[in-house]
């Protein structure tokens, strides 16, 4: 498995052959609060690049999770959709949302290191 | 208009707190421990909330006073006892519902407890019957402090003696600090709880005492929730001044001498639904699943025919499940009915639910 690349839409990307692993990173689950409700794509589905995929809903409000990377999904994570709560508990590990099969790796390597999007998480505060 | 803030402003800062604007003021939504905890630690323990951004309105008058109230109200206040609070509303022209409130008798009159987005424009309204012998004032030197949750009468009570005696939705002065204080045993989380106004000079020393006695600080998030799994209404979104008490399912609230006399404002109206019925009404709802259905989104009947909309939604960290309010035309709200709730397009199951969703017993 690659090295995680992060999104400026708070999600990260891992890669392991062509197929891409995405989900929601800590930060995020620290805005959002408590995760209360979660909606995970079906395989199948074609994503665009920084298009609607997902959607993760705090007590707070309802967010779309973007996909990063363009591609068709494989799977969608039915046990984050069983219970939300464990995307607070486990956001980079356990609780990833969705793999998709990607068509262009350039678009995983356009995005942002670890050290680059800690860096970017704190010159834009929210 | 200036940003307000309450006398705990800074108090809730360093607990942590993150905060909205909200009618006017920087208000808390919650602090660390994030909605869900402070939700589950009112209901478990107790919590305490700032609602200082509330109105407290004092009013001061002969008899004339009470036929004068009575205009706007429809609570029987002439037979409100001192010390007797009842949940009532200020009524318009049409019976809509210019805002809900709690009024008490007091010695010298009564104090209205008002909505903080609503305060300003309730004070026009109530002044238009007032005559000039009537005194009031919006006292901005009062903090407002909730503290409810099952644990809040043995915490009170160790503080200000006599507070376990009170019964839901009363009140009485009591002495804190060399200061006279006012205590009700009410407040708006379906849970056991008191509302203390006490001065802004001396809310810090109470709020370190609750906090020593492991009371948690509760932001407008965590209360967003609990009145909701508690069935009652947040005005500006389940309640507005083009919808009256009947429809609110709120007819309870109406004193029943008022609703025969009448004489305030709307009664025409509101008579007239009280003996034929609404076209829409309030209930409870809940969705099937997980989805949660907020403010806005749209309800279908089972054959797909628009049915009305949802006021107020979220997820009931207590019924571990979500909860919404809303209106529906009447014949599709009796309990049990499937209806279908559109979210980001898709239509999802649910079920006109029996109100409150969460059910605890008040002190009688």
């Amino acid at each position: 498995m690659s090295e995680k690349k992060f999104s400026k839409k708070h999600e990260w990307v891992s890669l392991d052959g062509d197929v891409a692993t995405v989900g929601i990173t800590k930060h995020a689950t620290e805005m959002l609060g408590d995760i209360v409700f979660v909606e995970v794509p079906d395989a199948g589905k074609a994503v665009e690049k920084e298009g609607q995929a997902a959607v993760v809903e705090s007590t707070k409000a309802a967010s779309d999770v973007y996909s990063p990377i363009s591609g068709e999904i494989t799977e969608g994570n039915k046990a984050i959709a069983d219970d939300p709560g464990s995307v607070n508990t486990d956001p980079e590990g356990a609780s990833w949302f969705f793999k998709l099969k990607i068509k262009d790796k350039g678009e995983y390597d356009s995005l942002m290191s670890k050290d680059e999007y800690d860096k970017f998480c704190k010159e834009n505060p929210s | 208009m200036e940003v307000q803030k309450t006398a705990l402003y800074n108090y809730h800062k360093n607990l942590g707190a993150k905060f909205v604007p909200f009618a006017g003021y920087e208000m808390p939504i919650q602090y660390k421990d994030g909605i869900v905890k402070e939700h589950i630690s009112t209901r478990t323990h107790a919590g305490f909330f700032d609602v200082s951004h509330m109105g407290q309105f004092f009013l001061e008058g002969d008899e004339t006073l009470i036929e004068s109230l009575e205009k706007i109200i429809p609570a029987d206040l002439k037979n409100l006892k001192i010390n007797h609070s009842k949940y009532s509303f200020l009524l318009n022209n049409e019976g809509g519902i210019i805002d809900d409130l709690i009024i008490t008798r007091t010695e010298k009159g009564f104090c209205i407890i008002l909505n903080a987005a609503c305060k300003e424009n309730d004070i026009k309204q109530i002044s238009q019957f007032l005559k000039k012998n009537h005194k009031h004032l919006l006292n901005n030197d009062l903090s407002l402090i909730a503290l409810q949750g099952p644990k809040s009468v043995e915490i009170l009570e160790k503080l200000i003696p006599g507070v376990a005696n009170l019964k839901f939705m009363t009140g009485s002065n009591f002495e804190y600090e060399g200061e006279n204080l006012y205590v009700t045993r009410s407040g708006y989380t379906g849970e056991d709880g008191f509302e203390i106004s006490i001065s802004n000079t001396k809310v810090e020393k109470l709020v370190d005492y609750l906090i020593s006695n492991e009371v948690k600080p509760i932001g407008l998030g965590a209360r967003d929730t609990l009145r909701l799994e508690a069935g009652l209404c947040l005005y500006g979104h389940d309640l507005n001044e083009k919808i009256n008490p009947v429809e609110a399912n709120l007819k309870w609230a109406i004193a029943k001498k008022r609703k025969e006399v009448g004489g305030f404002n709307g009664w025409e109206k509101i008579k007239n639904l009280l003996v034929n019925g609404c076209e829409k009404i309030r209930v409870g709802i809940k969705p099937d699943g997980k989805v949660i259905a907020r403010e806005n989104t749209k309800i279908f009947s089972s054959d797909n025919n628009e049915i009305g909309f949802v006021t107020s939604g979220t997820f009931g960290p207590s019924v571990n499940a979500p909860v919404a309010m809303g209106y529906v035309k009447s014949e599709f709200s009796e309990i049990g009915t499937s209806i279908q709730l559109e979210v980001r397009g898709k239509k999802y199951g649910g079920k006109i639910s029996e109100l409150p969703f969460y059910k605890k017993s008040y002190v009688k």
